[in-house]
């Protein structure tokens, strides 16, 4: 069964455009999701996408000018503002994008030890810490003193030690070296296979195809492709959307020929498809309305032309 | 044109030496890269190089001539946060100011919208103001760039239009690059030599 379900999520943001004049802002629409008990889903896609906000709207922590619609189910339950609070932290964990989320005033080691809630809280840190090469006399330091992959590390142990059944990792891999990022990702595997969920934001499609299960793919605020990993080989031939191929092949390992154009603002969405405008296969139908998500081949598609 | 740097040592404060007696040359027009485990102080080094930090012993000469202090520093970083680099509460014309006035061909080249000019910085993606923060470092007085994991937090496609855009424009000055990024197939791909530190 689906730990976590996301359905039709819409998240608008009241933006003021001048002096009195707000406009609302559409940067997430259509996206629906399901994380599943011991699997690890990859989100991957363009910055800006909307990948981060997903992931603060399963925890509750957007902003207040945020408007969200469409339903959030955790075990089945709907998850609503006074629900997420009593599980954030205890049984959904966020391992966020910036190092700026560690408190600067509290010593790194006291920061795991305060999310641990099993066995004992020092055992545990001092544990995962060896486990990500993070010298035994780092846990007495203050963020400042950290460089940018050790305070990384330090917030992929909170989550590691806080027992959560769903996971969400927000970027945790940037700035570190491969050692470590691949430590770090047989973690997720283990507490993937120990019956948690995982939801891997990344952009590193690489290290992602090593333990996950399936891949999300997404654009301009919503997905264009759900895939199982195995899709992501040779020139990309067994992907369904058109953006996926491009992501796959801008790759340095791949072509590293990237496509050009940029993903349309939110506040100037194209009429139909959202990948339309820089789309080698787009035709007048493709304007005429979002296509929806299509089962397709083992995995989900939103493109009209896909086979 | 020879950036170098000789003997570097550094350390905070009274803290144990990050590094000492590291050496580093690139010339004119070479892609270097340089890579570390995490926390062996590569931000550290880019940022004296960069002029950002005095070292404790060594020197940062280019072709010979210790760098001056004042002016524009030939030497330009950029970092891997854009949204940490530019003043939050200057729009993107004046953010790009900092660097001289930038002819439009450069910003057609990173495909900067000049809409996006009269934005706050917080209204644009980590994307789209990477791009910003790299016209700024490509005045024409720079020599020598430094990418301290310029496109580890973008996606591929922009991580390729970036480079490809950087590569053009330090092949038709002769500038020198040094590459910092745990990403082993990028640094493969974009440079001439590596340079480990250990």
């Amino acid at each position: 069964m689906s730990v976590l379900e996301v359905k039709d999520l819409l998240i608008s943001f009241n933006q003021y455009t001048s002096g009195l004049k707000q406009q609302q802002l559409n940067v997430i629409s259509n996206l629906t999701i399901t994380l599943e008990k011991g699997e690890i889903l990859a989100v991957v896609g363009a910055s800006g996408s909307g990948k981060s906000l997903l992931a603060h709207a399963i925890l509750g922590i957007l902003p207040s000018n945020a408007n969200v619609s469409g339903t959030l189910r955790y075990d089945g339950e709907v998850l609503t503002p006074a629900k997420q609070a009593s599980l954030r932290g205890s049984e959904i964990a966020l391992i966020p994008q910036s190092v700026n989320y560690l408190d600067p005033l509290m010593r790194v080691g006291n920061q795991v030890r305060t999310s641990a809630r099993v066995e004992n809280p020092v055992t545990a840190q001092r544990k995962v810490f060896e486990r990500l090469h993070l010298h035994e006399n780092v846990e007495k330091m203050y963020p400042f003193q950290l460089s940018g992959g050790m305070a990384r590390r330090t917030l992929l142990s909170t989550a590691i030690v806080s027992g959560a059944k769903v996971i969400i990792a927000d970027e945790p891999t940037p700035g570190l070296d491969p050692v470590v990022i691949k430590e770090a990702m047989e973690s997720f595997r283990e507490l993937a296979d120990s019956g948690c969920a995982v939801m891997l934001i990344t952009h590193d499609i690489v290290s992602a195809l090593s333990i996950a299960d399936k891949i999300a793919v997404f654009y301009a605020g919503t997905t264009v492709e759900i895939a199982p990993v195995e899709n992501f080989a040779g020139d990309g031939e067994a992907l369904r959307h058109p953006y996926s191929k491009a992501l796959w092949r801008a790759l340095p390992q791949n072509d590293f020929i990237p496509i050009p154009g940029a993903q349309p603002h939110p506040g100037d969405l194209p009429p139909g498809c959202l990948f339309a405008p820089r789309c080698p296969l787009a035709t007048p139908e493709c304007d005429r309305g979002q296509p929806e998500m299509r089962t397709l081949r083992d995995g989900m598609v939103r493109c009209i032309h896909a086979t | 044109m020879q950036l170098e740097a000789r003997n570097i040592s550094f350390r905070y404060g009274n803290g144990p030496y990050l590094f000492r007696g590291v050496n580093v040359t690139v010339e004119q027009g070479e892609i270097v890269g340089l890579t570390a485990p995490s926390g062996r102080g590569k931000t550290t080094l880019c940022r004296i190089l960069a002029g950002f930090e005095k070292p404790l012993e060594g020197s940062v000469t280019i072709d010979g001539i210790p760098v001056s202090s004042k002016g524009f520093h030939p030497v330009q970083l950029v970092l891997q946060h854009p949204e940490k680099a530019v003043n939050p509460r200057w729009k993107m014309e004046k953010v790009l100011s900092e660097g001289g006035k930038p002819d439009s061909e450069l910003l057609s080249l990173l495909g900067i919208e000049k809409e996006w000019l009269t934005r706050w910085p917080n209204e644009l993606s980590g994307g789209e103001l990477q791009r910003f923060c790299v016209v700024r470092a490509l005045n024409t007085n720079t020599r020598f760039l430094i990418a301290d994991e310029m496109t580890t937090m973008l996606d591929a496609i922009t991580q390729a239009q970036i480079w490809h855009a950087v590569l053009e424009v330090a092949k038709a000055r002769g500038m020198g690059i040094i590459i910092v990024s745990h990403e082993e197939m990028l640094i493969q791909r974009l440079c001439d030599r590596v340079i480990e530190l250990k």
